[in-house]
């Protein structure tokens, strides 16, 4: 019995500690909203992040992007030509593309690329005391230092994902066409008549827009509130690579459900 | 407007702690006249530096009042706040100095924040606070290429960049080789002097404040336990501030912190 209880108490402990934790990421969220105009008056400062998060993103984002289609190109002729559609290989190309792997996966690199350098980067201005520094000279580290990177990434992720989208088509096609042999005309007649501009293009750019947020939220946030010691900022960046990934693949679930059920 | 007195910051009967069972500060008064350089000063973790985030306004006392340039801080909304915090330069213990910004754009910080000046005239003002504390020669340098004197310099001229009423030093000495720690107590002196403001240092270093202090304020066990001029404290019979001045190791201040009796640990099997 009283293990029970003491087992229930701790049950408790932990929820109202996962609650608090969500309701001070949602003030937090708040907070960075409200102070949007200021990260678009000064643009100098969401410009230099959107060439730290974005910019500097596209090597990996391009390289990635292009593997991944060469992948699918070679699997996915192989299985529609065993059922003689392998014309389709661009509908199957461009629709996996848009609709899941381009938006997740490129998120999951941004993640990994952007979000764990934001993470530590404010992780560690908080623990060398420069954010309290910015506090005391009275400028708002919140609007100085969190929005401008909350946005300039913003901004970065939609496109970084159609990026990533544009380079494994090209890659599919530089597998189907000049190496397997499939006709140049069918690959792109076939995907241009599948693709349909708000099923498949609008609702990719909502979810970047959606796993973007999620991720520059996790990032900014943990950084924030990062211990200011160097265990506390190593642990911080972890958590947000972990958190940030898991919020982009269940966030995936839902939107898909909402976006393609029936299509 | 506020009204001009004596003091530019006062405490009166103020009580802080950081958590609910433990108070750091247990009603402590203290007033910093206009014009003064001023030392606080007290073993570690006694509330020293609690006391410039008191005045800074970055926390708020639990009992008491604060009050700075004639207005209680507590209860400034955080635009007044910050309007405030724009007239109190800080010094940091490590600097704090952005990493990512040389020396120069370090000093045109608060400088291009707060004030919509021509680049010309951001260059001459930075030169100057950087000529200031000798440093105008490493404009171009990066926090990472300074040493630790020479970063602390630089804090400094960045501190002053705005020319503020107060100064709030955090232990300004610690880590510094003997020629920088007497180039910072000299600067601490000379800029209060040539710019008319006051400073207030937190500190444990003796020595070297007792030299360029006008008053000081010895606290401990969250009240002050002895004030006077450099002159009354060094002649002092109090027990704690003896100590504390000459350095020795026993005294008021325990060496040893409370434990069991000696046989009880040894013999006893306390912990085992």
């Amino acid at each position: 019995m009283k293990m029970l209880i003491e087992g229930l108490r701790g049950l408790g402990r932990e929820t109202q500690a996962i609650l608090t934790r969500l309701g001070f990421i949602a003030r937090f969220f708040v907070a960075l909203i409200r102070r949007t105009p200021e990260s678009f008056v000064r643009a100098s400062l969401t410009l230099r992040e959107i060439y730290f998060s974005g910019v500097l993103s596209l090597a990996i984002i391009l390289v990635s992007g292009l593997f991944i289609g060469m992948v699918l190109a070679l699997q996915g002729y192989d299985i529609l030509s065993t059922y003689g559609a392998g014309d389709s290989l661009g509908v199957l190309v461009a629709l996996s593309l848009l609709r899941e792997l381009g938006p997740v996966v490129a998120a999951l690199l941004f993640a990994g690329r952007a979000g764990s350098a934001i993470t530590a980067e404010i992780g560690l201005m908080k623990a060398t005391e420069q954010l309290d520094a910015m506090d005391m000279m009275a400028v708002d580290p919140i609007s100085r230092v969190a929005a401008p990177r909350f946005w300039g990434g913003m901004i970065s992720m939609p496109l970084l994902a159609a990026m990533f989208s544009a380079a494994a088509i090209l890659g599919a096609y530089a597998i189907a066409v000049p190496l397997i042999g499939m006709d140049s005309g069918a690959f792109w007649g076939n995907m241009q008549a599948a693709v349909d501009v708000r099923v498949d293009i609008l609702n990719s750019i909502v979810k970047s827009l959606v796993f973007g947020t999620l991720v520059l939220l996790i990032a900014v946030f943990e950084g924030y509130d990062a211990k200011p010691t160097a265990e506390g900022v190593s642990s911080a960046t972890t958590k947000t690579v972990v958190y940030s990934s898991l919020a982009i693949l269940a966030a995936d679930f839902i939107l898909t459900i909402f976006m393609f059920r029936g299509v | 407007m506020s009204e001009i007195t004596s003091d530019i910051a006062n405490l009166t009967d103020v009580s802080f702690g950081y958590d609910e069972s433990r108070l750091i500060l247990d009603g402590i008064s203290m007033s910093f006249p206009r014009g003064k350089v001023i030392a606080i000063m007290g073993g570690s973790g006694c509330g020293k530096t609690t006391i410039l985030r008191l005045l800074a306004g970055q926390v708020t006392p639990r009992l008491g009042e604060v009050d700075f340039n004639g207005r209680s801080v507590a209860r400034l909304s955080k635009k007044e706040l910050y309007a405030m915090r724009r007239q109190i330069g800080f010094l940091f213990q490590f600097g704090a100095l952005f990493s990512d910004l040389s020396v120069f754009e370090n000093v045109a910080f608060p400088i291009r924040e707060h004030l919509n000046l021509p680049e010309e005239m951001i260059r001459d003002l930075v030169l100057m606070k950087l000529n200031a504390v000798g440093l105008r020669g490493a404009a171009s340098l990066f926090t990472n290429e300074l040493s630790g004197g020479m970063a602390r310099r630089v804090a400094l001229a960045r501190a002053i960049a705005l020319d503020p009423l107060l100064m709030l030093y955090d232990e300004p000495f610690t880590g510094l080789d003997p020629i920088s720690l007497g180039v910072v107590g000299q600067l601490i002196r000379q800029l209060n002097d040539a710019l008319g403001t006051t400073s207030v240092l937190v500190t444990h270093d003796v020595v070297e404040s007792l030299k360029i202090v006008d008053y000081v304020y010895f606290i401990g066990k969250g009240c002050v336990l002895a004030s006077g001029t450099p002159e009354e404290i060094s002649h002092t019979t109090d027990p704690f501030v003896k100590q504390f001045i000459h350095g020795e190791p026993d005294g008021p201040v325990p060496l040893h912190m409370k434990a069991p009796e000696l046989s009880a640990d040894f013999f006893g099997g306390a912990h085992a």
